[in-house]
């Protein structure tokens, strides 16, 4: 091919295509944007947990007449949001399975009339008894879904577990608890919709997924595939929250418009969006590990549960990830992994970066870490001598054939955090004071892409045109949300047609003008979808040379005289791409066996931790994030996803709590829901390796999520080191670190039973 | 945005006099907004059962501080940040230049006041203990003349003040006599800015010869109200710093606050953390006297 | 004056927005942040919270950083106002907007507009801010994205440029 030099665009930190418009507030976010003639719609919700509405009343008071009604009699498809099991209704008929469900939409012109009317009007329930906790769930005392409340199970199974008790030198059991974790995009979720007979449906939105939404709203409006247009506006923020959730309000503005003719905007505010959209779902980990003398892993038994929330919604994929990244990046020669989403009376809960990884993650790292001090060996080496290696295999039996190198990683990490040094120092400075350090690792992977046959069912296709001024459009539902996608496609598109970086555009996520290249979901944007836009920009340029018009090396002003040329011809040029599986791949979603990512980024993080005597707090003082993640496509980007995510997790591990109260949350407010600040934030320290991926566009591998998998851990493993109490259950708040130093016997024994944890 | 606009009223009279008038005229109907950072996140989340609001921001005498030979007065409408900024105020009031900067974010510390802040009466609000140690005195005026208060005399219960229907707060003064004073403060929040605090202590004290001489302590979060710890302070004046003091001011404090379970936290943390805090400054307290 | 009556009454407020002089019509209370989104145009200013703890609708009202949203409008009558799209001098970027866009200071954008006038606010008051007061003045400015490093890298940068030129 043409002169491409590796490194020219791909691998360096070009201008965000969309930065100069955030940095002038030209950027335009739904909220900006209004229609002539637009309606204001809000959504009337649940306040009991589970039952039956018996009345719907409207205050005398308001002129309900100036008001657009809709309630699911309305509806003129099918009464639910079209996801995986279409359990969830779009608007709640009778039955209430959780607070806060939506019940009927109200629209107006005027937001505050519409604000006021919406508490006028109130439901009388028939109450039955709900269940809040994954617990109460699978005791199944009271059944709320299904027969049994399970919404999904899986079960992996290698080698011959049974087998390894008898003989193994030491059996360490743990149970270990995450927390829902609210995503707090800055921007609230909010889209317009607008209806007319000719078009359809068309909404504007703040999306990750313009094809989901899509498809949910052929089936709720009962219309056909063509009279539905979504567009994804400018979105602020989204990390798995918006999703699924859209095509919730999207339908809800859809119906809106098509009984007002007129267009209908939905933006909630922050209350509402905390206490009626999608959470991290809540896990419980049980391990049961059979060790070897000299601490090598013989077989274990490990269970995973997820609290999914009323509704199947996604649980059944969180689960799936969270049940594969169990084992963390460990060789196990035999595994038992046992794993259900269940169903409480709470708002669904959904996808958030990581997925059902950072819970079994957290659960696999910190229970090495108590393997070691069973085996008498340290943290560092009780990883060293289970860490997988070239041709062994996962506990999905995938054979890892790339060259990892775990042990040469963590080395890498422990020296680039300074962690022995640290550790002994630490261990003078502890003697004294009320500030103890500590320092704690985590070692971890991520499996890129939609799991197993995921990707050949997505389909993807992907396209990429020329225009006759020689300008090349990348053709994608892809969303750009802050992590880079425009600005990585269009290098990628760039470096395969060897044109400057600024002749390559990408076009807004229009469903009626790009392809359905997949969900901007699972880390697999830059490495999967960027392959495939390699492919279709290569594909332009193969046709203007077969037909002669351009040379094998050109210039891009030659290159544009050859669309100019073929566009006069031909009308136009385009070049469509569709996934293929890569040959060689299986993976037996019956046995749930085989390979299940295309591509794992392999990770190791080290935390250096206060621990404050006086307050119980936990303060992140320094945070080394190294991993190995294929190649760097755009280093300013890259960083500044392992920076974010860790910042998320630093939260998810010390800071977010959510206060359940009746399966509702009861700190909806950013001041009681807390998120770290920058006063808050250590320095976070960002290093990258790059081995390559035969599957990744350059070599890329995803790591969207990566960073979301490792801090909590390390955090928790540094608190151990710096105060040796065990904690089993994230977050981690003061008044936990209290209340366990608390039940402590005086000579400040180790071996505690950990805290029943449920969602409190 | 929960709450109509057209729904409420506000005025601006201009001038101290206007608003006591207005006040003296229809006690009960204003509510007095200054900065707004406690009146509109109520505001916002449509809770703000006032609808008839009066404009304290333009108040020019609201704004003054005065530096007199025994006391400094601050108009009730100053900033955080004009607290901050103040020379004076940070060399001899640390205490407060201090909660002042831990009061929200910078933002918040251009429009939060001081006099706001004690009207709003939150047992949470950061400099409250700071002008509890300091003997703050304030300035109630109305149309009836003007009346001063030991600040210490202000809360009366939760959210209850002492301030009559048509009064208004118009300083607050501190005594300039504790620059001999160690002084030490520290807030616990969930997170190291724009926290609540979950406790709050303010402390001076005065050593000789390891013997405590005076000692003011302060908490917020731990009682209805910003409270001065007396009983503490009684037991704490004349004796000597050792361990066994330092348990019994422990005690003491457990005995001395009433802290409740909340959004924010547990009554058995604050508690506990109460006690860590006034440990902590009698250790601060000993060893500087051993210094000096 | 009284408190009886109709409250539905607007009031004559003018204040300057970006060195322009604006006259409205308006409740008293209306948020600031609603006018200059709402009857302004000026939708660069974003509401994140609605509470004061995002920082997302920061503005800068007589040279000091405010959260807007916080702000009734009434209060802002004689004043002067900038929000981000008075930041830039015509086309040409202010040195912070040119260090967020090469340090990946912005990347989904929303807390942008205040992080930049919190930004710009501490640049006025500290010109040469160290790590911790960089820290500090933008403690009231949330963003999820980041992780705040980049931030403090553009912050950093551009204080450098300034301090050179």
């Amino acid at each position: 091919m043409a002169n491409s030099k590796e490194g020219h665009i791909v691998g360096t930190s070009v201008p965000r295509k969309e930065g100069r418009d955030k940095v002038t507030g030209a950027a335009r976010y739904v909220d900006d944007m209004a229609l002539p003639g637009m309606l204001y719609g809000a959504t009337v919700r649940s306040t009991i947990a589970r039952g039956k509405i018996k009345k719907i009343s409207f205050d005398p008071g308001v002129a309900w007449d100036e008001f657009v009604v809709v309630t699911a009699k309305d509806i003129p498809g099918k009464n639910c949001i079209a996801l995986i099991l279409d359990d969830q209704p779009c608007l709640a008929a009778e039955t209430i399975n959780h607070p806060e469900e939506p019940i009927l939409l109200l629209a107006h012109a005027d937001r505050h009339k519409l604000r006021k009317a919406v508490e006028a009007v109130s439901m009388e329930y028939e109450t039955l008894p709900p269940v809040h906790t994954l617990h109460e769930s699978e005791k199944q005392s009271t059944i709320i879904w299904g027969a049994d409340n399970a919404f999904k199970t899986f079960l992996v199974e290698k080698g011959d577990v049974d087998s390894v008790w008898t003989d193994a030198a030491h059996i360490v059991e743990g149970e270990y608890f995450t927390g829902a974790q609210e995503q707090l995009y800055i921007e609230n979720n909010g889209v317009i919709a607008a209806f007319d007979p000719q078009h359809g449906v068309t909404v504007w939105g703040s999306l990750q997924c313009p094809y989901y939404v899509h498809k949910a709203l052929v089936a709720l409006c009962g219309l056909p595939e063509d009279k539905v247009r979504v567009v994804q506006m400018e979105t602020g923020g989204a990390f798995g929250g918006k999703e699924e959730y859209p095509s919730m309000i999207a339908g809800h503005a859809a119906l809106l418009a098509m009984k007002s003719g007129r267009p209908v905007k939905i933006v909630y505010d922050r209350m509402e969006d905390m206490v009626a959209t999608t959470k991290r779902h809540p896990s419980r980990t049980r391990h049961r590990t059979a060790v070897s003398r000299d601490g090598k892993i013989l077989g274990g038994e490990i269970e995973f549960v997820i609290d999914g929330g009323a509704y199947a919604t996604l649980s059944s994929v969180v689960l799936s990830r969270g049940t594969i990244h169990a084992g963390g990046p460990y060789y196990w020669p035999s595994v038992r992994i046992r794993t259900k989403a269940v169903a409480t009376n709470t708002p669904p809960h959904g996808a958030f970066r990581g997925f059902g990884a950072p819970q079994s993650l957290f659960a696999m790292e910190r229970h090495m870490d108590r393997i070691a001090e069973v085996v008498g060996i340290s943290p560092i080496e009780i990883r060293r001598r289970n860490f997988l290696k070239p041709g062994q295999t996962t506990t999905t039996q995938q054979t890892i054939h790339e060259n990892i190198d775990l042990d040469q990683l963590l080395s890498r990490a422990l020296e680039l955090s300074d962690y022995h040094a640290k550790k002994k120092h630490f261990a003078v400075e502890n003697k004294t004071g009320a500030r103890k350090k500590g320092m704690g690792i985590a070692t971890f992977l991520h499996g890129a892409g939609f799991t197993g046959s995921g990707e050949r069912y997505l389909n993807s296709l992907v396209g990429v045109e020329a225009r006759a001024d020689g300008v090349v459009r990348v053709l994608v539902s892809s969303a750009e949300f802050g992590q880079g996608t425009n600005t990585v496609l269009c290098q990628i598109a760039a470096e395969a047609l060897n044109l400057p970086y600024e002749n390559v555009v990408i076009a807004q996520p229009d469903t009626t003008i790009v392809p359905n290249s997949g969900p901007t979901v699972a880390s697999r944007t830059a490495m999967i979808v960027g392959k495939l836009v390699q492919s279709a920009a290569t594909g332009i340029q193969h046709t203007l040379t077969k037909t002669g018009l351009l040379s094998e090396a050109y210039t891009p002003e030659q290159f544009r005289a050859a669309c100019r040329e073929y566009i006069a011809a031909h009308g136009s040029l385009k070049s469509e791409v569709r996934y293929e599986a890569p040959p060689g791949v299986y993976w037996d979603d019956e046995k749930y066996r085989g390979e299940a990512y295309a591509a794992f980024a392999w990770a190791v993080y080290v935390a250096e931790v206060t621990v404050d005597l006086t307050s119980y707090r936990v303060t992140v003082d320094d945070f080394v994030a190294l991993q190995e993640i294929g190649k760097v496509l755009h280093p300013v980007l890259a960083e500044g996803q392992i920076t974010g995510g860790v910042a998320q997790a630093i939260g998810f591990a010390l800071y977010e709590n959510v206060v359940w109260q009746d399966g509702r949350m009861l700190n909806n407010q950013m001041t009681n829901y807390i998120m770290p600040t920058s006063a808050d934030l250590p320095p976070i320290r960002v290093f990258f390796e790059q081995n390559g991926n035969i599957h990744g566009a350059h070599g890329a591998k995803g790591i969207g999520e990566l960073p979301m998998d490792g801090p909590a851990p390390a955090i928790v493993n540094a608190v151990e080191d710096a105060i040796g109490v065990r904690f089993h259950s994230i977050p981690l708040l003061p008044e936990d670190l209290f209340q366990a130093m608390q039940e402590l016997p005086p000579a400040a024994s180790s071996l505690l039973p950990a805290p029943a944890r449920e969602a409190q | 945005m929960r709450a109509d606009p057209a729904d409420y009223k506000l005025v601006s009279p201009g001038s101290l006099q206007s608003v006591l008038s207005l006040l003296s005229a229809e006690p009960n109907q204003w509510l007095p907004i200054a900065g707004g950072t406690d009146v509109m996140v109520l505001y916002s989340a449509g809770k703000l059962s006032n609808r008839n609001l009066v404009n304290l921001w333009n108040i020019p005498e609201l704004r003054q501080i005065e530096v007199l030979p025994k006391d400094i007065r601050i108009g009730a409408a100053c900033t955080y940040t004009a607290l901050r900024n103040h020379d004076f105020i940070s060399r001899e009031f640390p205490l407060l230049a201090t909660a002042a900067s831990w009061t929200g974010g910078i933002a918040n510390q251009n429009r939060g006041t001081l006099g706001g802040n004690i009207a709003n009466a939150s047992p949470a609000a950061d400099s409250l203990p700071a002008l509890l140690v300091y003997d703050a005195e304030l300035t109630l005026v109305s149309m009836r003349g003007e009346r001063r208060l030991p600040y210490r005399e202000f809360h009366t219960g939760y959210k209850q003040t002492a301030l009559a229907p048509d009064e208004l707060i118009r300083d607050i003064s501190l005594p300039r006599r504790f620059s001999g004073y160690v002084a030490h403060t520290r807030k616990v929040g969930a997170r190291n800015a724009q926290a609540i605090s979950k406790v709050c202590l303010a402390a001076l004290g005065r050593i000789a010869n390891s013997t405590i001489q005076d000692v003011h302590l302060s908490l917020g979060s731990v009682a209805p109200i910003p409270l001065r710890l007396n009983e503490t302070e009684r037991m704490l004046s004349g004796k000597k710093v050792e361990p066994s003091l330092l348990e019994a001011a422990r005690r003491t404090v457990a005995h001395e606050i009433r802290p409740i379970d909340d959004i924010r936290s547990t009554a058995r943390y604050r508690a506990a953390v109460a006690g860590n805090l006034v440990v902590e400054f009698l250790e601060k307290l000993a060893a500087e006297s051993a210094n000096s | 004056m009284n408190s009886s009556g109709d409250a539905k009454v607007k009031h004559d407020v003018s204040f300057t927005v970006n060195g322009e002089v604006k006259r409205l019509r308006v409740h008293p209370m209306e948020r600031l942040l609603d006018v200059l989104r709402n009857e302004l145009g000026l939708t660069g200013t974003k509401e994140g919270c609605g509470e004061g703890e995002c920082g997302s609708c920061s503005v800068l009202l007589d040279g000091l950083l405010v959260n807007s949203c916080l702000v009734p409008v009434a209060q802002a009558d004689g004043s002067n106002v900038v929000t981000i799209e008075g930041i830039a001098a015509h086309s040409l970027l202010h040195p912070l907007q040119k260090a967020f866009l090469e340090c990946g200071g912005a990347q989904c954008g929303i807390c942008t507009p205040g992080m930049i006038l919190a930004a710009v606010h501490l640049l006025e008051k500290k010109p040469e801010p160290t790590q911790a007061e960089i820290r500090e003045g933008l403690a009231g400015n949330l963003c999820r994205c980041t992780g705040y490093m980049q931030i403090f890298e553009a912050v950093t940068k551009a204080a450098q440029q300034r301090v050179a030129t």
